[in-house]
């Protein structure tokens, strides 16, 4: 029962994109970009901060997925509030921001500040 | 953690009364003090509680389904519960659709870990077409506790 079993993940890894799609446009290959980050809020990813993600994330062209690495391995659509919030990615958590498209750097650099500012929640 | 460690059996509603967004809030609320989950006295904060988070950002988070939640001083133990509506509830969701199913859930206070469990298994299984389809259509109260058995047996 994995929670992105009914929703399409873009695949972020491009090593995994099969060549007929890899290869439709070779002059410009799309930037993949990807930034651990920690949850440093004291409430954790929950519900609010999830919604600032998702609304940041769709501010963007390029994909971005949120994998969580260790006991409870999984990776969702960062654009998608549903997927967020099955992370529950407690203070703590070691998260990997990954963007691929064109705007995929500016993209990690406002998402990466979210969870620095710990979402405005503490102090 | 399992959708039946937290949703109170005898405060779920098959078919809400209620047809607006807080007279739901109220009835869900008011269901889990009958059951005992929280003070009858507490019932008018805690709505209170939870209109203002709805009105801080809807948690109606599309798809037909609303997820309300709001941690309380007068909440002992975590405690959720589901109702639903045939005619569909104005949550103000992000997609501009109405809400059939509603899961509420009432956390204590510095429980944050333990809140984010419970969304977790509420959102892994609302994700799921076949079991929000499932979840609104299914006819009686045991039905709807049969389906979060199967969820819980299928993790």
């Amino acid at each position: 029962m994995r929670p992105f079993a009914s929703d399409a993940i873009l695949s972020s890894d491009g090593a995994k994109v099969p060549m007929s799609i890899a290869t439709t446009d070779c002059s410009r290959p799309m930037p993949t970009i990807s930034r651990q980050i920690v949850v440093s809020n004291e409430r954790g990813l929950h519900a609010r901060p999830a919604m600032q993600f998702v609304e940041a994330a769709n501010g963007f062209k390029c994909a971005v997925s949120v994998e969580k690495k260790g006991d409870d391995p999984m990776l969702v659509d960062g654009k998608s509030i549903m997927a967020m919030i099955t992370l529950a990615a407690t203070q703590g958590t070691e998260l990997f921001i990954q963007a691929e498209g064109e705007d995929a750097a500016a993209a990690v650099e406002k998402l990466s500040a979210l969870f620095h500012d710990k979402f405005g929640e503490d102090p | 953690m399992k959708l039946r460690d937290f949703i109170v059996p005898e405060a779920v509603i098959p078919e809400l009364k209620a047809t607006d967004r807080d007279g739901t809030l109220n009835e869900l609320v008011t269901a889990l003090a009958d059951a005992g989950a929280l003070p009858k006295a507490a019932v008018p904060e805690v709505v209170a509680s939870l209109i203002k988070r709805e009105q801080n950002g809807s948690t109606g988070f599309g798809k037909g389904v609303a997820v309300p939640h709001v941690k309380h001083a007068s909440v002992a133990k975590m405690s959720g519960t589901i109702g639903r509506s045939t005619t569909g509830i104005d949550f103000a969701a992000l997609d501009h659709q109405p809400v059939y199913s509603v899961v509420l859930l009432l956390s204590p206070e510095n429980q944050p870990q333990q809140h984010l469990q419970a969304m977790n298994i509420v959102f892994s299984n609302l994700q799921k077409d076949i079991f929000r389809k499932f979840l609104r259509q299914v006819p009686t109260r045991e039905a709807i506790m049969d389906l979060l058995d199967e969820a819980d047996q299928g993790k």
